[in-house]
C-alpha cells in the first residue's frame, strides 16, 4: 500500500474512532455467522449419516442433531442481523459527519477555490464521494473480512474431513478467477468503444434535441434524425459486442465451478469406497466445493471496491484540507453605522502571482457620491468589487472604511454594510418572499412589497400563481433573467445598505425599466455611496464620477461630459458601440 | 413499461431464444443433484468405480452442454436487448422532432436529453437481464420442486412450504422497501441541490452573511436523510438473516421427514443428499431473483419514463395539403384579435392584439422585458397556436396551411443564435438545401458575414464546432442571419437578433436587407429604438398589450411607452455620438 493511502486510512480512522465499539463488535458478530455457517453443513452431513439405509436411521442422534442445525441457524441469523444494524449505523453516521465536516468548511474555503473548482466536482465529491467512501470502505471491510475467514474456515473444515479432496478443491478454484480476469482485460476495449460511442451520441442528442426549436424552424426533422440514427447503428453494433462478450463471464466460471463439483465429487467417491469418508461427508465436501468459490470472487471485487473508497476519501480528505481563508483577526472590529468614506490605497491584486491584474490603483469615495467603473471585458472591474467585498484579500496597498484598513473588521459586519447586485443572479430554493428577505428575515410582508415595489418586481410578482408565496425552484424556475434580476434589486432595496455595489446589475432588464429603477436607487442612495459597474451608457452617464479602467489601471477619470470632451479612451469606447 | 414492449418486435425469435436456452441450461442443472444422488446410491453403494467414473463423466458433459445452451442465451439476450433499445431511441427521437414548441417547454430539454440518454440505457441493461435471468430463476426453482416431487411427494411438499415461507420474505421485504428507497432517493437529491445551490451562490450567501444559516439547513436535509436510510436499513437488514434461518428449517423438516422415508423403506440415503442439494439451489436462486427484481424496478422506472414521452402527443394538427389558395391581394400578414396564454390559468403573454401588414413592409416590434414580444412573432409560424382570435398569412389561416408550405414561407432569426456541428455551407444550407455556393454568398454579404467568412480558413468549408462553440456571438448571430435568408423567405422574422451587433454593424445590415430585390416583409423585435425606427410600421407591447400603432414620428406624439423608451435611448446615442 502506497503511502499516501496509508495517511488517508489513518485520517478515515478518525471519522471512524467514535464508532470503534461498534466496529468491533460488527467483527466479531462476523467472525460468528462465518463460523457457524460453515458449520451447519457439517451438521446437515452428520445427519445424512446417521440414515444410512432402512433399519439403520438413529432418530435419537438425527433429532438431536436437527435441533442443533435449527439453534445454529438461529444464532447465524441473530447474528447476521444486528451485524446489518450496525453496520449501517456506522456507514450512514460517518456519511453524515463527514459531510457536515465537508460543507462548513467550504463555508470558510475563500472565493479562489470556488471560482476555480467547477462545481460539479465539488458536489460530487460531497454526495457520490462520501457514500462510496462509507459503503465501500465498511461493507468492503467487513466483506474482505468475512471473505478471508471464510476461506480460511472452509480450508480447515475440509481438511478435517480430507486433506486430499481439499487438495483438489484448493488446485482448480483459482482457475474460475483466471477466466473472469481474462474475459473482463478482453472485453475492456469493447467497453471503451461503446462508451466513446455513446459519447458522440450524448453530443448529438445535445445539439438537435437541445435546439430543436430552430431544427423544427428549418424543417431539419428528417436530416436530425438521418444523423440520429448513423450513430445509432454504430451504438448498436458496439453495444452487442460489449453487452455478449462480457455476459460470457457468468456461463464460464459456472462451468469451472462445475468441473471442480465433478471432481470433488468423483474423487470423494473413491474416498468413500474405501471407507476414507462418510456419505455424509462428500455431502458436506459438496457444498463446501459450492461455496468455496464465492468469497473468490466476491474478494476480487472487494479489493477494487476498497482501492476505489480510498481514492474517494483521499477526494473528500483533500476538500477538507483546502487552505481556509485567512480568519478574521481575533480583535476584529464590528463595523456599524458606516458612513461610507471608502478609499484604495495603492492597491495591487492578482488571481495568479505571475499575472499581475491591478497594479496600484487609489481612489477615494465619500458618502453622496456615485462611483461607475467602465471598461472593456478583462480590465479588472469586477475585481475591484471583489475586493472591496473581501472575497479576494489585496496583494499589496489597503483598502479602508471610515478611516480603518477593511481587514481590521469582521467580515460579516464588513459585508453587512455593503449591499450588493450582481449580474448572475442568485435565487434559492424557496418563495419570492423568503428570496427577497434574504438580507433582512425579521422584515415583514409590507416592507418586502414595498421593496418589491421600489425595484419594479411587485407588478410581475402579482401576477405569478401565488404571488410573493409563489416557489421558485433552483435558481429561479421559470423566471427570465430581467426578472430575477428585478428581485434580486428588490432583495438590496429591503436592506439599504450604507453602501451599494452593483455589478452589471441591469444589464438584463429594458432601458426604460432600468431608468425607473435608478430613480429609487437614487432616492436611496442620497447620502451614501455607490459602486457601479456597467456596460451600458445608460446606466452610468449620471455618475459623479466614471472610472475608466484598462489592464488592470484606472486610465481616466471625470464624469460623462468630462470624458467625451477628453476625447480618450472612454470616447473610443463608447463611439464604436 | 408495457407498452413499450412493441418495440420487440422483430426481435421475437431472439427474445424467445433467448430465455429458451436458458431454460435448457437450468435444466440440466436439475439433473445434477439426481447424478449425485445415483452416484451415492449405485456407486459408493456397490463400489463400482467406472460407474462413478461415468458418473463423472456425465456431471462434466452436463456443465459443458450448460456453457453452450448459456452462451447461445447471452447471445440471443445480448441481440434483443441492444436491438429493442436501439428502437427505442429511433422512435423517440423522432417522436421528439414531432412536438410542437408548446411540448417541448413543458418537457424542457434537459429532461429530454436524460430520457434519451441515461434512461434509455437504463431498459437496455435491465431488457438484457429479464431476457437472461427473470424466466431462469423462477424456473429452476419450480424446477427443483418438480424434481424433488419425483423423487418423494412426502418430503418435496415441506419443500414447497419452505419455498412459499421464502417468496413471501423476500417480496414482502422488497414491497416494503422499494418505495422507501425512493424516498432516500429524494432526500440524496436534496442533499444535492443544498450543496449545489450553496456553490452557486456564494456571493450573494457571504455578502449576505448566511453561511450558519446555510450550515444549519444543510445538516437539517442530511439528518432527514440519514434518519430515512437507517429506518429503510434497519427493514431490509432482515432479509439474508430470515431466509437463512428459514432455510434451514426446510431442511431439518426435510431431513427428519426423509429419515422417517428412509426408514420405511421408501427412500435412500442418495435421494435425501439430493433433496438437501435442491434446496441449496432454490435459496440461491431465490436470493439472484431478489436482487434482479431491484434493478429491475429501476430499469421499470427509466421505461415509464420513456413511455410518458411517447403519450406526449403535439397538440398541433397540420393537414397534409394547404386547405384553401392564398390570395395576394389581401394584407399578407393579419392578426385579428389575438391572445396567447402559454398554460391554463396563466396570465395572458398578449392580449387581443389586432394588426395588418402588407407585402414588403418593414415592422418593428419593441417592449420592455416580458412584454410579449417574441410571443408575438412566434404566432406566425406557428410555433404556437393563438388561445384566442385568429392569424391570417395570405387570406388563410395560419393553422389551415401544410408544415412545409408554412415554413418554407417563413425565415426565422431566433433569439439565441444556434449553429450546429458541420461545415459554414452545411449549416446555411439548413435554409434551403439546393443553394448553391453563389447563393450562398449573396446572402451572406446581406448579412453582413462575407468578410468574416472569407477570413476563415477554408471559407465556407470552415468546420464549425459543436454548438458554434468556435464562433463569436457576433458571429454566430450573422451566420443564423444568412441561414434564414438562404430561405428566400418571404416573411422574415428576426428576433432581436442584432443584439449582439455593433450600431454601424446594425446599421449596415437593416440598408442590405431593404436594398434586396425581392424584398421580404420583415418583422425586427428589438429593444433598441434606433433598430427600428425607420420602420413603416412600429408596434409598442407593453404586458401583452398593444399599447402603440404607427410610425416612429406618430409614436413620439401619441404613444407614452414608446417616447419614454425613446427617451432613455435617445440621449445615450446623442451623448456618445
Amino acid at each position: 500500500m502506497k503511502k499516501t493511502q496509508t495517511e488517508t486510512l489513518k485520517k478515515v480512522w478518525n471519522y471512524l474512532k467514535s464508532y470503534r465499539m461498534q466496529i468491533v463488535s460488527s467483527l466479531l458478530l462476523a467472525g460468528v455467522v462465518v463460523a457457524t455457517t460453515l458449520y451447519a453443513p457439517i451438521l446437515v452431513g452428520q445427519a445424512v449419516d446417521h440414515i444410512a439405509d432402512r433399519g439403520k436411521v438413529e432418530f435419537s442422534v438425527v433429532s438431536r442433531i436437527l435441533l442443533r442445525l435449527v439453534a445454529v441457524s438461529l444464532i447465524t441469523g441473530g447474528c447476521q442481523w444486528i451485524m446489518n444494524l450496525l453496520n449501517n449505523r456506522i456507514v450512514y453516521h460517518v456519511v453524515r459527519d463527514i459531510r457536515k465536516d465537508v460543507f462548513g468548511r467550504l463555508q470558510r474555503l475563500p472565493l479562489r477555490f470556488m471560482d476555480n473548482h467547477p462545481h460539479g466536482d465539488v458536489v460530487s465529491r460531497v454526495i457520490s464521494d462520501a457514500d462510496q467512501f462509507a459503503d465501500g470502505l465498511l461493507l468492503g471491510f467487513t466483506q474482505l473480512f468475512t471473505g478471508v475467514i471464510t476461506i480460511l474456515g472452509t480450508l480447515l473444515f475440509m481438511l478435517s474431513l480430507n486433506p486430499w479432496i481439499t487438495l483438489v478443491v484448493v488446485c482448480l478454484t483459482p482457475l474460475s478467477l483466471l477466466v473472469a480476469n481474462y474475459i473482463a482485460k478482453s472485453t475492456f476495449s469493447f467497453f471503451k468503444e461503446q462508451s466513446a460511442i455513446r459519447g458522440v451520441q450524448t453530443a448529438c442528442v445535445d445539439e438537435l434535441i437541445g435546439n430543436q426549436k430552430v431544427v423544427q424552424a428549418f424543417l431539419q426533422e428528417e436530416r436530425a434524425l438521418e444523423q440520429f440514427e448513423e450513430i445509432n447503428e454504430r451504438l448498436e453494433k458496439s453495444s452487442l459486442k460489449a453487452i455478449f462478450f462480457s455476459s460470457l463471464t457468468n456461463p464460464c466460471t459456472r462451468f469451472i465451478n462445475s468441473i471442480v463439483y465433478a471432481a470433488v465429487a468423483l474423487s470423494g467417491a473413491y474416498a468413500a469406497i474405501q471407507g476414507r469418508i462418510s456419505i455424509g461427508d462428500l455431502t458436506c465436501f459438496l457444498s463446501y466445493a459450492k461455496q468455496y468459490t464465492k468469497p473468490f470472487n466476491e474478494i476480487s471485487g472487494v479489493v477494487t471496491e476498497l482501492q476505489n473508497a480510498i481514492a474517494c476519501a483521499g477526494r473528500l480528505f483533500a476538500l477538507l484540507e483546502e487552505a481556509e481563508q485567512v480568519p478574521d483577526r481575533e480583535d476584529a472590529l464590528v463595523l456599524k453605522e458606516v458612513k461610507g468614506e471608502i478609499s484604495f490605497e495603492q492597491v495591487s491584486f492578482s488571481y495568479v502571482p505571475e499575472k499581475p491584474l491591478i497594479e496600484a490603483v487609489s481612489l477615494k469615495a465619500g458618502p453622496g457620491e456615485k462611483i461607475a467603473i467602465v471598461g472593456p471585458t478583462g480590465c479588472g472591474k469586477t475585481t475591484l468589487i471583489n475586493l472591496l467585498m473581501r472575497f479576494y484579500d489585496v496583494t499589496d496597498g489597503r483598502i479602508t472604511a471610515d478611516g480603518r484598513d477593511i481587514r481590521d473588521y469582521t467580515r460579516k459586519s464588513l459585508r453587512a454594510g455593503f449591499g450588493m447586485v450582481l449580474q448572475d443572479t442568485w435565487l434559492k430554493e424557496g418563495t419570492v418572499l423568503e428570496n427577497i428577505s434574504m438580507g433582512n428575515r425579521k422584515a415583514t410582508r409590507e416592507e418586502v412589497v414595498q421593496a418589491a415595489r421600489a425595484a419594479h418586481a411587485h407588478s410581475f410578482i402579482k401576477r405569478l400563481p401565488q404571488g410573493y408565496d409563489t416557489w421558485l425552484s433552483e435558481n429561479g424556475g421559470g423566471l427570465s433573467q430581467g426578472q430575477k434580476q428585478l428581485i434580486c434589486i428588490a432583495r438590496i432595496m429591503l436592506v439599504m445598505p450604507p453602501v451599494l455595489i452593483l455589478d452589471e446589475a441591469t444589464s438584463s432588464i429594458d432601458t426604460r425599466t432600468e431608468l425607473k429603477i435608478q430613480e429609487a436607487f437614487g432616492r436611496l442612495m442620497e447620502g451614501r455611496v455607490s459602486f457601479i459597474v456597467a456596460h451600458r451608457l445608460s446606466t452610468i452617464k449620471d455618475a459623479d464620477r466614471i472610472l475608466v479602467m484598462k489592464d488592470g489601471n484606472i486610465i481616466e477619470q471625470g464624469n460623462h461630459l468630462q470624458l467625451l470632451e477628453k476625447k480618450g479612451f472612454y470616447y473610443q469606447l463608447y463611439h464604436s458601440d | 413499461m408495457k407498452k413499450l414492449l412493441r418495440f420487440l418486435h422483430g426481435y421475437q425469435k431472439e427474445s424467445i431464444l433467448g430465455p429458451l436456452f436458458k431454460l435448457l441450461e437450468a435444466t440440466l442443472e436439475l439433473f445434477v443433484p439426481l447424478v449425485v444422488a445415483s452416484l451415492i446410491d449405485v456407486g459408493i453403494g456397490t463400489g463400482d468405480r467406472g460407474y462413478i467414473f461415468r458418473m463423472f463423466v456425465y456431471l462434466i458433459l452436463l456443465g459443458l452442454i450448460g456453457l453452450l445452451f448459456s452462451v447461445t442465451a447471452q447471445y440471443f439476450a445480448a441481440r434483443a436487448a441492444v436491438g429493442f433499445v436501439k428502437k427505442i431511441r429511433q422512435a423517440l427521437f423522432a417522436h421528439m422532432e414531432s412536438l410542437s414548441y408548446k411540448e417541448i417547454d413543458r418537457l424542457g430539454t434537459s429532461n429530454m436529453i436524460t430520457r434519451m440518454t441515461s434512461d434509455v440505457n437504463q431498459v437496455q441493461s435491465g431488457m438484457n437481464l429479464t431476457l437472461r435471468l427473470l424466466l431462469r430463476s423462477p424456473f429452476v426453482v419450480a424446477g427443483a420442486f418438480v424434481m424433488a416431487w419425483q423423487i418423494d411427494r412426502q418430503v418435496a411438499w415441506r419443500l414447497g412450504l419452505t419455498i412459499l415461507v421464502l417468496t413471501l420474505i423476500v417480496f414482502g421485504i422488497m414491497f416494503l422497501t422499494i418505495p422507501l428507497y425512493k424516498k432516500v432517493q429524494q432526500k440524496v437529491d436534496r442533499v444535492l441541490a443544498a450543496t449545489r445551490e450553496n456553490l452557486v451562490g456564494v456571493r450573494v450567501i457571504r455578502a449576505f452573511g448566511m453561511e450558519e444559516e446555510e450550515i444549519r439547513e444543510f445538516s437539517e436535509k442530511q439528518k432527514e436523510l440519514t434518519g430515512a436510510q437507517i429506518f429503510v436499513g434497519r427493514i431490509s437488514a432482515l432479509l439474508n438473516p430470515l431466509s437463512y434461518v428459514v432455510i434451514n428449517m426446510g431442511i431439518a423438516l426435510m431431513i427428519w421427514k426423509g429419515a422417517l422415508q428412509v426408514e420405511a423403506g421408501l427412500l435412500t440415503q442418495g435421494a435425501v443428499v439430493a433433496l438437501y442439494n435442491y434446496m441449496a439451489q432454490i435459496l440461491e436462486e431465490l436470493i439472484k431473483l431478489a436482487n434482479m427484481i431491484i434493478n429491475l424496478t429501476k430499469a421499470v422506472a427509466c421505461g415509464n419514463r420513456i413511455q410518458e414521452v411517447f403519450e406526449l402527443e403535439s397538440s398541433q394538427y397540420y393537414p397534409k395539403e394547404t386547405e384553401g389558395i392564398p390570395d395576394k391581394t389581401v394584407p399578407q400578414v393579419i392578426f385579428d384579435q389575438v391572445s396567447l396564454k402559454y398554460s391554463e390559468g396563466g396570465e395572458k403573454s398578449l392580449n387581443h392584439i389586432s394588426f395588418s401588414v402588407l407585402k414588403g413592409m418593414t415592422v418593428g416590434i419593441i417592449g420592455g422585458t416580458g412584454s410579449g414580444k417574441t410571443s408575438l412573432v412566434n404566432l406566425i409560424p406557428r410555433f404556437y397556436d393563438a388561445t384566442g382570435g385568429k392569424v391570417f398569412i395570405e387570406g388563410i389561416e395560419v393553422s389551415r396551411y401544410s408544415k412545409k408550405e408554412l415554413r418554407n414561407k417563413i425565415g426565422v432569426v431566433p433569439q439565441t443564435s444556434v449553429l450546429v456541428k458541420g461545415s459554414i455551407a452545411e449549416n446555411l444550407c439548413w435554409g434551403n438545401a439546393n443553394a448553391g455556393e453563389k447563393e450562398l454568398w449573396e446572402a451572406l454579404e446581406i448579412a453582413q458575414a462575407k468578410e468574416m467568412v472569407e477570413s476563415k480558413e477554408g471559407k465556407l468549408d470552415f468546420p464549425i464546432a459543436q454548438n458554434g462553440r468556435n464562433l463569436s456571438g457576433g458571429q454566430r448571430q450573422r451566420l443564423t442571419i444568412a441561414r434564414a435568408l438562404v430561405k428566400k423567405p418571404e416573411i422574415l422574422i428576426l428576433d432581436d437578433s442584432s443584439s449582439a451587433l455593433d450600431y454601424a454593424t446594425d446599421a449596415a445590415l437593416r440598408k442590405a436587407l431593404a436594398g434586396m430585390q425581392d424584398r421580404p416583409t420583415v418583422f425586427i423585435v428589438s429593444q433598441r429604438t434606433i433598430s427600428i425606427q425607420h420602420a413603416d410600421l412600429i408596434l409598442v407591447l407593453e404586458d401583452g398589450e398593444l399599447v402603440g400603432r404607427g410610425t416612429h414620428e406618430t409614436l413620439l406624439r401619441s404613444c407614452k411607452v414608446y417616447e419614454e423608451i425613446y427617451a432613455s435611448q435617445f440621449k445615450q446615442e446623442v451623448n456618445a455620438l
